[in-house]
């Protein structure tokens, strides 16, 4: 009981955090929102009895990668964002229906084919387990995430140092 | 009574515990600690007035925040502007959820046996949850530095920002030699881990890259960019008065005790008592307990001193040598102890 | 004593994937647009989680921290890339800059 409640205020946080992400006009609610939406995630996750995967959740992406969005529009100092020009504003005759498409055919596949299927109490989220396949079977995936970290950071410097030119 | 319920409210007991009887006594000393010792060190008496000794002059303070004017200037984002004290304030107090004051305690509550630990939540995670935990600091300053609308208070908020993504990657480093030596996340069993050898003396390395960053991370001086008064006024809290003005002042406070207290539980051994005293002395459990709590107290307060006497003492870094100190000197330094800490583990 | 229904999980994730895609094609803000992705990465690693409790298998776990990982190199190179089009075209609004060469 104690836990579908935490569910449903987590999702609703969550869904809440997701909608102001897409409508609200100034950036930085945008990145605020969709903090909201990661802490709330990070609640799902503990339902889910990922506690690792929460707690290394909200380290990388409330830690780091919001950070650095919310460095890079202070940086810019973008404020508010002017109503579309032209024909842009209609995409939102597009994306809509597109989305609502895409939503009712997952929803229907989530609701037919697990409606009977419950959380249970596993070990699968814990460091041991995790640690364990990581460094075992999945050693060599592992390794290499380490090198695409490092070829990002090297294309971050090179492209934030080179001075770019408009070409005429 | 039912187990789950009691545990509940044990838990409850201990969140008030520390967070009014601790944590705020100890800011309030901490303010009051840090204007004398700097009178000290600058050869002048300090505030001495109000009460025995100037003890009663954090109260005449706090009440001069509370009376004052409670400004919000025109030009400001309302919204953010209004919570921004409150984001920064969050993660200050919700890191001493994993922060063990003492060893557990085994004892009859009417007639159900009940350990009772010195630690609010025994997370198997702890770490991961401090680190998690602190980079969350920034949100405060960044949202206060942005809603003032203000460039003094941007600017602070910028270089807030990039400076605790810098140093989040020592201290992180730092952190993995120290759970290599453990082998595992939990604080408890890091406390139980330096038994013998406090961590100080196995990671000398790695307590001075931590000391370091947790100067950084706190905003403290010789790391106090975000709010470098000469240059930046007042930084992010420039438009800031009364009460939310001190709400920052409260965070920056709260954190140096976080940070104390991680630097005696993951280097000094927590709440072990040195050279074996405390067995030598032969005591009944519960004044065994006590003297521990005690012990890991003084190596907080300690720190505590440490940090408003490094304050007093050190100028303040330059932007560019705050970066390249973190960037060049303190991650190669991070890693090249993690090499050594893995090459020592796997000698011994 | 139930638990929750996996399939619950399952809709907020398809919930939160199609807002993402609703940002992505609305937004013109790059950023905001970045922002939608992370939100869409998000929900596909909570559908991952709910079937790595549901089949008791930890490789969900490991394809959530891979997909982490690609998650920080990608916002690392994007803002990088977003920072060098606004410094040189003084914007970060796609329809500004749809052409491929300039």
């Amino acid at each position: 009981m104690l836990q579908i409640t935490l569910f449903y205020i987590f999702a609703i946080l969550a869904v809440l955090g997701g909608i102001m992400v897409i409508v609200h006009r100034n950036p930085i609610y945008s990145a605020l929102s969709l903090i909201l939406t990661l802490f709330a995630l990070a609640g799902e996750y503990v339902l889910l009895m990922a506690h690792f995967i929460a707690i290394v959740h909200i380290a990388v992406y409330a830690g780091a990668i919001m950070v650095l969005f919310l460095f890079v529009i202070m940086l810019l100092n973008i404020r508010i964002e002017e109503r579309a020009p032209g024909a842009f504003r209609y995409m939102v005759y597009i994306g809509v229906p597109m989305a609502a498409i895409l939503f009712l055919q997952l929803g229907y596949l989530a609701f037919q084919g697990f409606k009977e299927v419950y959380v249970q109490n596993t070990d699968v989220g814990t460091v041991e387990r995790i640690g364990q396949a990581l460094f075992s079977k999945y050693v060599l995936p592992f390794e290499i995430t380490s090198i695409l970290l490092v070829v990002a950071m090297v294309g971050a410097v090179y492209l934030s140092k080179r001075k770019l030119e408009i070409v005429e | 009574m039912n187990p789950w319920l009691l545990e509940a409210i044990l838990a409850l007991i201990k969140i008030v515990v520390v967070v009014f009887g601790v944590i705020l006594p100890l800011v309030m000393m901490l303010i009051l600690a840090e204007r004398r010792v700097s009178a000290f060190i600058q050869n002048r008496l300090g505030p001495n007035r109000v009460g025995w000794q100037g003890m009663l002059q954090p109260v005449a303070d706090g009440l001069k925040f509370l009376f004052k004017e409670d400004v919000i200037p025109g030009h400001v984002d309302r919204f953010l502007y209004l919570i921004a004290p409150g984001i920064i304030l969050f993660p200050a107090i919700m890191t001493f959820a994993v922060v063990p004051f003492g060893d557990q305690l085994t004892t009859y509550i009417g007639d159900t046996l009940v350990t009772i630990k010195f630690q609010i939540a025994d997370l198997n995670v702890g770490v991961l949850y401090i680190v998690a935990i602190a980079s969350l600091g920034v949100y405060g300053l960044v949202v206060g530095g942005y809603s003032s609308n203000n460039k003094y208070s941007m600017l602070g908020g910028l270089r807030s920002s990039a400076q605790m993504i810098s140093y989040e990657l020592p201290m992180g480093l730092a952190i993995i030699s120290v759970v290599m030596m453990s082998g595992s996340l939990r604080l408890q069993d890091i406390v139980v881990d330096q038994y013998e050898v406090w961590n100080v003396f196995r990671q000398p390395l790695g307590f001075i890259i931590f000391l370091v960053a947790s100067f950084a991370e706190t905003n403290r001086l010789p790391f106090d960019l975000p709010e470098a008064e000469q240059e930046l006024v007042g930084g992010y809290h420039t438009e800031y008065s009364s009460m939310k003005f001190a709400s920052f002042f409260l965070a920056e406070y709260i954190n140096m005790i976080t940070a104390s207290a991680l630097i005696a539980t993951l280097f000094f051994g927590g709440w072990h008592v040195p050279f074996g005293i405390l067995e030598a002395l032969n005591l009944p459990v519960l004044w065994e307990q006590i003297i521990q709590i005690l012990s890991f107290s003084v190596k907080t307060l300690f720190f505590l001193f440490f940090f408003i006497w490094v304050r007093w003492t050190l100028p303040r870094f330059r932007y560019d040598q705050l970066m390249n100190l973190g960037w060049k000197t303190m991650v190669p330094l991070g890693l090249l102890n993690i090499v050594l800490t893995a090459i020592g583990i796997a000698i011994f | 004593m139930q638990g929750i229904p996996i399939s619950h999980f399952l809709i907020l994730s398809a919930i939160l994937f199609s807002l993402g895609v609703i940002g992505v094609t609305i937004r013109r803000n790059a950023i905001v647009i970045f922002m939608s992705i992370e939100l869409m990465l998000n929900a596909v690693n909570l559908t991952f989680l709910a079937f790595s409790n549901y089949l008791n298998n930890v490789e969900g776990q490991i394809f959530v921290f891979m997909v982490m990982v690609v998650a920080a190199a990608e916002v690392a190179v994007g803002l990088a890339i977003i920072v060098a089009i606004f410094r040189l075209r003084e914007t970060v609004h796609v329809d500004d800059i749809k052409l491929m060469k300039w």
